[in-house]
């Protein structure tokens, strides 16, 4: 493949203006000898020379690593790298990803001074364009985010847009983003500066070197095979692009990437009569599914179309390879979509239409961090088309993460463990991939499911619950109900059910939730990972006394709420776990843990024969009974008192459910609300499930999806992992003082970190907050990432958020922090200083006031009030 | 049976006794064929047609050529059409219909999409295996109900791929049971002994069966429920008796052989059961409507490049086949058997004594009647005298008092006269092999094989048709390349407002012009004549367009080199 785009670019070469190509390669020659041999021994091997491979690099040397090893396998930034668009664009939906784009524009700017390469970096600015209402809703949020990280951007109206981009017809435009700070970049270039500087700091590299596997001992890695000799090395970083998925499965332990290659197309023309200014912005026209960028007087555009093509799904074809050509008709609706943002572009004349195949992940957010399966492994690919603008941020986390053990920003969504080996399919990444490029450019609205790659991980029940009017969602390639839609009800079409207001369900997931707080629900949460510790001796006990921070030393049948902490004692897990009898554990974890927490049970629990620990994810079905029924409903099932006295909150006990023998029954719902949660195996399921319908008909009984759930665990405060709470934040942090017991009289892991905050103070604090002067029906609804501000001070981002039906509020989760006035430093944040600010959430643009609350609001829910009864005040004062 | 709402409200006189439409478009009354069922009802519409239709013909009498061979306008149920009535309305100005009356081009759309079916074959993990593609298929009623029926299924206890069509005569009792029958006898014949043990041992002690066939149909496509369990107790016989014969020695199943088994024995078995009769009286008439009304089949079978036709009467296999500079060619894998296959009519001639020569085909028909030489069912044209007669006294009185049935062919002294042993056709396929086109003569007597081959070839390579634009070193401007694309996509799309190759072919059998172009008003006159009219000016047509993959068809030639 990159042979054969070398020769592209060779061809490219000769024709005239084609970026600064042959002037910055000369000075990179030191970098590109090619008779020498390998070295035989290197602390870590990086795969891929393109903008990642060398980022990373670059970011090792600069952290101190000396000893460091690039491998190419064809010439330095020759694949996708070669060819990208060159646009550093910061507007970007997830703050993590803003983040990443902002320290790679700072990177660029400065790199020319600092290595003498030319990289082309000239700061245009860019413009994202609104047709539609609900597409500058879009730019709205974005453009609140960026404001609170200091990247300066502003909401302009059509005829600012005119007055910066003389091209431009701004008739059908009904707003858009103005970011000055972004930047154009020949990424070539930055390739090679980054590769000369991390060059100059030690690292070697070798071009025409082909990684041909990874070497692994014991789950960890020992070396690099190539074409060219072995190199021993403690870490392998895999760069390797689009090629990244295969490489990881050519070792003898395959690691699973999950990317998949489509074909991506843009249009070079040549100068214009009189030639662009070459500070003139970059136009994002999502709605018309392009970008445009001015390129040497003339421009160059492309697009994400709605039909993308798969590539290379079975890996390296040279036939494919022969057939990536320039294809006009497939272009055709970008180019009518160009023609209509800039009509008169009509004469300009055609140069080259460009065919360079982009990765894409799953979900679209790109991959990065250690394999879960063998140790030293690391990866950083995937970027969706956004390498350049990624790059930079991207390489600077992942050294953060090989050196440091984990990177400063939580990166939980780029990381790879976040997917199950099941997504590494070629077939499910084909057609993902197929839905993920498009996506690219459509609206991103709260609560989108990708509807490809569906029905993989199913609970038994799927069909009984599908028939009664189930809409699913999918997490970690599992099934689960949103909401049940009743049989007389029509719910929108997909397309159409995109909002950024109140949805469609409103009404059904009310009367769900109301049903869970008179009568009972059922949920099926069979998602849910489930690991059984298992031991011959106490070592089950002594490991996870070590491996968590609550005391697990209780009596059988208790069920204890803990944190799986890290040496900063943030949170890696939080879960529950029960004991089922002296010697076995049975833990239940959120449901896209059950690669993330595997790994890391197995890298910290002593490697003993006699302790087992067994993943039973899918030996059992989860059903969730919620409701002040679930006592009346489960006794007649089970002809066994179920009241508090006989089976208290926090209790596990096997028993027997209709005809059914060994169910786990536990009396928590993840909600706060009275019920139960029952682990049963899974041929059991169909049967209890039934008779839990029919024979709760009396007590109201109905099915019930996670929506519900969600609202009833957020207007509790129930803070949930991954969304909430994760590898930066510790449970002193996000008020989980009680699921930590410091002196249980074992040194758990982050115990000191703890002990240290304590006595310190936190730098944050998770909050709820509850949107007073926010109107359902008509205001936008929060959704999670919203600027939080105290005081008209800066202070934080939500981090979810739900309607609460028995508040009728909007109840958001959110940090606080306390940045200093004069010089942004974060301060202790204390309990007087979150109860003295005055709030607000930035939705979209628009502030809505909020009352911030460090403890779920226990009196109103304990005490049953008629609605009518209760003030306001009442919850306020808590 | 009408699919369109459109066509009741026709305004055409169609109850007045002179009909300007009949008058110079009908050549002979044997044209009209109907469901037995409806023969009551109907026979009173069409006394006044048939017979103004003789004088057209020039019989001599209008009566005595009814007395001849239609003694009821029922009677030409079993009769095809002789001439091409094509022919007669080509040249035909509409415009003398008393009133004019247009279907939008959405409901032309909607009346020949209603019965279309697609499938494609599963990829395996982004890979096609199989020698198919996949198909299209689709059905236009001129009768009503239509008498043609169509089967797709996979064999999955063997390999391979049956698809099959079926027309029906004298009502569509035989062409539904065979289209739901035939298959399962095919693929039993061609099952190795072991498996035949497998399924005989699950039936007897009850366990599940190992599934033979999975079937491809389109919602309209229906197996009688009534009658499952007497065709599955007739099909365990056959393969009981197959597992008896087996001595052991030969485990190659030719599959030539297998398909002649399996259409012979149905017929017997249908033959048989309409002797034997049943308890049920609606199975009882059920297997006698069955026996009495016939079908003809073309069936083919393919498993990788082996390609097998088994043909029974004169439906067609057409093999479409591209030529090296992009031309298209028929080739044709089956034999019509009918009055113009010179090889029928000296088969006939030997089966039968010589001083039948003269009487056992006439006017191009089968003792005068039947068109198709070979077909399921049809027992009057089988059985003795003395076993018809005795059949249908003791049948139930629905038979008895139908005039068709008990009507004895004349001359009929040696029976059988009729067959259904299949003629099978071999064919490799070779990469240049593209598609194979089976339809039922609904089709085949309104357009030319040549036509038929090049229009689907066209349309399934509509897409790569069209040259890739490249720019290499030319001027083109952002304008020009837009207007240039545009273009390509509404010649594109013209090709592709069918989804279906089946639903192109019938779009320019029925609406084509005298230069091959579909014409939208001709389109929309066809297919909104009333049903009681629309056989006069069609037949019923049913297509299956199997697609073959060329991939996979080079892969096999390259390894057997």
């Amino acid at each position: 493949m990159l042979y054969r785009l070398l020769s592209i670019v060779q061809r490219q070469r000769t024709s005239p203006g084609w970026q600064n190509w042959s002037s910055s390669r000369s000075s990179t020659s030191a970098t590109e000898a090619h008779s020498v041999t390998l070295p035989a021994q290197a602390q870590v091997v990086i795969c891929g020379g393109g903008i990642m491979g060398t980022s990373v690099a670059y970011h090792l040397s600069k952290m101190g690593w000396q000893d460091i090893v690039l491998l190419e396998q064809g010439r330095l930034a020759a694949g996708s790298t070669r060819f990208c668009a060159g646009i550093l664009s910061t507007a970007r939906h997830s703050s993590i990803e803003q983040k990443m784009a902002d320290y790679s524009n700072k990177l660029y700017l400065q790199l020319e001074q600092e290595t003498g390469i030319q990289t082309g970096y000239l700061r245009t600015g860019s413009i994202s364009l609104a047709q539609t209402q609900d597409r500058l809703i879009s730019l709205k949020r974005i453009n609140s985010r960026l404001n609170v990280i200091g990247i300066p951007s502003e909401i302009i109206s059509p005829k600012k847009v005119a007055e910066l981009h003389p091209l431009l017809n701004v008739h059908d435009l009904v707003g858009a983003m103005h970011v000055p700070e972004d930047a154009v970049v020949s990424s070539p270039d930055v390739a090679l500066a980054l590769a000369s500087a991390a060059s100059q700091n030690g690292v070697q590299i070798y071009d025409r070197t082909s990684v041909l596997h990874v070497l692994i001992k014991k789950g960890q890695v020992t070396g690099v095979e190539t074409d060219k000799g072995q190199i021993e090395c403690q870490y392998f970083v895999n760069c390797a692009g689009q090629w990244a998925y295969e490489l990881g499965l050519s070792n003898e332990e395959p690691v699973s990437i999950p990317l998949h290659a489509c074909e991506h197309f843009y249009l070079l023309t040549r100068p214009w009569n009189t030639p662009l200014q070459s500070n003139t912005p970059t136009v994002v026209d999502a709605d018309g599914r392009i970008y445009i960028r001015n390129w040497q007087g003339g421009i160059l555009s492309g697009g994400f179309e709605k039909n993308p093509k798969p590539i290379f799904t079975e890996g390296k074809n040279q036939l494919e390879i022969q057939n990536l050509r320039e294809d006009w008709d497939h272009f055709e609706p970008l180019l009518s979509s160009l023609l209509r943002r800039m009509p008169e572009l009509e004469t300009l004349e055609i140069m080259k239409l460009v065919n360079c195949p982009e990765t894409f992940t799953p979900d679209m957010k790109c991959i990065m961090g250690e394999s879960p399966v063998v140790q030293g492994y690391f990866v950083l690919a995937g970027m969706n088309s956004a390498g350049l603008s990624l790059g930079g941020g991207a390489g600077k986390y992942l050294a953060e993460w090989m050196v440091y053990g984990y990177p400063s920003e939580n990166v939980w969504e780029l990381d790879l463990q976040r997917f199950g080996a099941l997504q590494s399919s070629r077939t499910f990444l084909r057609h993902r991939v197929m839905e993920v490029m498009p996506l690219m450019y459509d609206l991103k609205v709260p609560r989108w499911d990708f509807q490809t790659g569906r029905q993989l991980r199913t609970s038994p029940l799927y069909d009984r619950l599908d028939a009664q009017g189930a809409r699913w969602m999918e997490k970690h390639g599992f099934e689960r109900a949103k909401f049940f839609v009743p049989p007389n009800k029509d719910l929108l079409p997909l397309e159409q059910s995109k909002t950024f207001y109140k949805p469609d369900w409103f009404d059904i997931v009310e009367s769900e939730v109301k049903c869970c707080k008179e009568a009972v629900c059922v949920i099926d949460m069979s998602s849910f990972t489930k690991f059984e510790i298992t031991s011959t001796g106490d070592q089950a006990l002594e490991s996870l006394q070590y491996l968590f921070s609550n005391d697990l030393d209780v009596p059988v049948g208790h069920i204890v709420h803990t944190g799986m902490l890290n040496e900063d004692g943030g949170y890696e897990n939080d879960c529950s776990i029960a004991r089922l009898n002296r010697r076995s554990f049975f833990m239940i974890s959120p449901t896209d843990q059950q690669v993330h927490c595997w790994a890391w049970l197995k890298k910290y629990m002593p490697k003993d024969s006699n302790l087992l620990l067994e993943d039973v994810t899918w030996k059992y079905t989860a059903l969730n009974l919620i409701g002040p029924r679930a006592v009346d409903l489960l006794s007649e099932l089970s002809y066994a008192p179920m009241t508090p006295d006989h089976f208290p909150t926090l209790f596990c006990k096997e028993m027997s459910v209709g005809y059914a023998n060994g169910i786990r029954v536990m009396s928590m719902t993840h909600t706060g609300e009275p019920g139960f949660m029952l682990y049963i195996p899974i041929e059991y399921a169909l049967h209890i499930y039934n008779e839990m319908m029919s024979v709760g008909q009396k007590y109201g009984i109905r099915n019930a999806g996670y929506y519900a759930l969600r609202s009833l665990r957020i207007e509790k405060f129930f803070s949930f992992w991954g969304q909430d709470l994760n590898a930066l934040t510790t449970p002193l942090e996000c008020g989980g003082e009680s699921r930590v017991k410091l002196e249980k009289g074992i040194d758990f892991i982050g115990r000191d970190a703890l002990l240290q905050q304590k006595q310190n103070g936190v730098y944050k604090r998770l909050a709820m907050f509850i949107l007073d002067d926010h109107d359902t029906d008509v205001d936008f609804w929060p959704w999670w990432g919203e600027p939080i501000y105290r005081n008209g001070q800066y202070a934080g981002k939500t981090t979810s958020s739900a309607y609460s039906y028995t508040l009728e509020r909007h109840v958001c989760l959110g940090y606080v922090h306390n940045f200093s006035e004069d010089s942004g430093e974060e301060q202790v944040v204390t309990t007087d200083f979150i109860n003295r600010g005055e709030y607000e959430i930035d939705i979209a643009g628009q502030r809505f006031q909020a009352k911030a609350k460090l403890y779920p609001i226990t009196s109103y829910f304990t005490h049953k009030r008629r609605k009518d009864d209760v003030e306001l005040s009442d919850f306020h004062g808590k | 049976m009408c699919v369109c709402p459109g066509p009741r409200r026709i305004g055409l006189p169609v109850r007045t006794p002179s009909l300007p439409l009949f008058s110079d478009a009908m050549p002979a009354p044997t044209q009209l064929f109907f469901p037995l069922i409806r023969n009551c009802e109907l026979s009173r519409i069409y006394g006044t047609a048939c017979y103004c239709h003789h004088k057209h013909l020039c019989c001599s009498s209008p009566y005595q050529s009814r007395l001849r061979y239609t003694p009821h306008p029922a009677y030409a149920t079993f009769c095809r059409p002789k001439e091409n009535w094509w022919q007669y309305t080509q040249g035909r100005r509409y415009t003398s219909t008393p009133q004019k009356f247009y279907l939008t081009p959405p409901q032309v759309n909607s009346i020949l999409k209603a019965n279309e079916y697609s499938f494609k074959v599963p990829e395996f993990d982004g890979k096609n295996v199989s020698s198919i593609l996949g198909f299209d298929s689709n059905q236009l009623p001129a009768n009503a109900p239509i008498e043609d029926r169509r089967s797709a299924a996979t064999c999955l206890q063997t390999r391979g791929m049956l698809l099959g069509v079926f027309d029906g005569h004298a009502g569509c009792a035989c062409s539904q049971a065979v289209s739901e029958r035939l298959f399962y006898y095919i693929a039993v014949s061609l099952l190795p002994h072991e498996t035949l043990l497998e399924i005989e041992n699950a039936v007897e002690s009850g366990r599940a069966l190992l599934p033979i066939l999975q079937w491809h149909k389109h919602p309209n496509d229906y197996f009688s429920k009534e009658a499952s369990k007497l065709y599955f107790n007739s099909l365990r016989t056959y393969w009981q008796e197959l597992i008896d014969l087996n001595t052991g020695e030969s485990t190659d199943i030719d599959v030539k052989e297998a398909l002649i088994n399996a259409f012979k024995r149905l017929d017997n078995d249908i033959s048989l059961e309409a002797q034997v009769g049943d308890p049920n009286s609606f199975l009882n008439y059920l297997v006698l409507r069955v026996a009495f009304s016939g079908a003809t089949a073309c069936v083919a079978h393919v498993d990788g490049v082996d390609l097998h036709v088994a043909n029974t009467g004169d439906s067609r296999a057409m093999l479409g086949v591209q030529e090296e500079d992009g031309s298209w060619s028929a080739v044709t894998l089956s034999n019509d058997h009918n009055a113009q296959n010179e090889r029928e009519l000296e088969r006939l001639k030997l089966e039968h004594p010589k001083n039948e020569a003269k009487s056992v085909v006439k006017q191009d028909r089968l003792l005068g009647l039947l068109m198709p030489f070979r077909a399921f069912g049809d027992v009057k044209f089988k059985w003795s005298i003395d076993l018809q007669k005795r059949v249908i006294e003791s049948g139930p009185d629905q038979l008895n008092d139908n005039e068709y049935t008990k009507f004895i062919p004349p001359n009929y002294h040696t029976p059988p006269y009729l067959t259904a042993e299949p003629e099978v056709t071999y064919h490799r396929l070779r990469p240049q092999d593209k598609f194979l086109v089976l339809a039922t003569d609904g089709l085949w007597e309104t357009m030319h094989r040549q036509d038929v081959v090049r229009i689907v070839g066209e349309y399934l390579t509509g897409m790569h048709h069209q040259q890739p634009i490249a720019v290499g070193g030319y001027k083109v401007t952002l304008g020009q390349m837009h207007g240039l694309l545009t273009e390509r996509r509404a010649k594109m799309s013209a090709v592709f407002q069918d989804q279906n190759a089946a639903t192109h072919l019938i779009r320019h059998a029925v609406g084509n012009n005298e230069f091959g172009a579909v014409d939208h008003e001709r389109l929309s006159k066809m297919l909104s004549l009333p049903e009681e009219l629309a056989r006069m000016y069609r037949d019923d047509i049913t297509i299956i367009v199997v697609q073959f993959n060329s991939h996979v068809v080079g892969a096999y030639q390259n390894q057997e080199q």
